[in-house]
């Protein structure tokens, strides 16, 4: 990375397309492939999401036991719909990769056919968490119940909301490879994609263990 | 700047988080590495549901054992689907990840360590007032 920042004086806005002499370069390697800044530029915010979503999950490990008198999540958490939701995001990071391939190796059927798979999986996910939530709010579990559900929603909530602007984006690489083909920059976006929706399924593993299995087992 | 151009590294040096390392484009060899992945993940998971719910296991164990499985379906996670491995290609994300993992664990330990500590000490001034 250091050599790339050996073009920044140059302000002809091009600089990921240079490739200046060694006498010029103050390291003896060339710039770095824009694909590959773009790749790390990317995983350098989805470690800082990570960051965001680790203050979450301190406050609902502070606030699990605090129920106010209320339901705790032994009384209200249904593991069976947890399996099928991980299963679902588990299978849909798959299919995620199966696009991704398609799209390095610019097969339709493989690209079209993953990021489909992997948009009617997590819609499927999206719909038993929002019925999950849905049902807890109609049963008088709702955010404002206690510490621990408003720590609860947070922290779940705020996954729904990724996965949610996860398939979005999806649909739109969708539209952008279809229409414009399966060009340099579109690709890249592809990768960024493919990168966030591995991250959702990451975090995923953390809620499921420390918000269900263990609420439920507690 | 053509297509093909964009996934090699100009002299093999670094690659982006997510790609397969360089050369291994065959497509069916990109699928198995998914599916190794998914199988990996699958089986962890599968243990954590059933470890959970289990009598057969000593009970304090449990949590123990339900972080050590996260944790390793985590490692699968990022090495079969995010390609973040040890290579020296990847050195960059690696030292990106070992920062997130450390300020993540400076958030979650920091935390339950000084809430807990405020817990125990606020309890004698809790009953009176109740």
């Amino acid at each position: 990375m250091t050599a790339f920042q050996a073009g920044a004086g140059y302000s002809d806005g091009r600089r990921e397309e240079a490739r200046r002499p060694a006498a010029i370069a103050l390291d003896h390697s060339d710039p770095e492939s824009k694909r590959i800044i773009v790749g790390f530029g990317f995983w350098i915010f989805l470690l800082s999401d990570i960051i965001m979503f680790s203050a979450f999950f301190a406050t609902y490990a502070v606030l699990s036991g605090e129920t106010a008198g209320g339901p705790s999540g032994k009384d209200l958490f249904d593991l069976h719909n947890v399996a099928i939701e991980t299963a679902c995001l588990l299978l849909s990071s798959f299919t995620c990769g199966l696009a991704a391939i398609g799209a390095r190796a610019h097969n339709g059927l493989m690209y079209y056919g993953g990021m489909a798979a992997t948009g009617v999986l997590g819609l499927g996910f999206l719909a038993i968490e929002i019925h999950e939530f849905v049902g807890l709010i109609a049963q008088g579990a709702g955010p404002t119940r206690s510490a621990f559900l408003s720590a609860f929603f947070t922290l779940v909530g705020c996954h729904g909301v990724h996965v949610t602007l996860g398939i979005l984006w999806l649909l739109t690489m969708i539209a952008q490879v279809f229409a414009k083909g399966y060009r340099a920059d579109i690709l890249r976006r592809v990768l960024c994609f493919a990168l966030f929706w591995h991250t959702l399924d990451i975090i995923w593993v953390a809620i499921f263990t420390v918000v269900y299995l263990f609420g439920a087992g507690a | 700047m053509s297509s093909t151009d964009d996934y090699q590294p100009l002299h093999g040096g670094d690659h982006a988080p997510g790609d397969e390392p360089v050369g291994r484009h065959e497509i069916a060899e990109g699928v198995v590495g998914y599916l190794v992945g998914l199988g990996l993940a699958i089986l962890l998971t599968a243990s954590s549901f059933f470890i959970a719910g289990t009598a057969l296991v000593w009970h304090p164990s449990i949590p123990i054992a339900l972080v050590v499985l996260a944790v390793a379906q985590i490692g699968v996670h990022l090495v079969f689907f995010l390609h973040i491995t040890t290579g020296p290609d990847n050195f960059n994300n690696v030292l990106a990840l070992a920062f997130g993992v450390l300020i993540v664990f400076l958030i979650m330990v920091g935390s339950l360590w000084i809430m807990y500590n405020m817990n125990q000490n606020m309890a004698p001034m809790a009953m009176p007032m109740g």
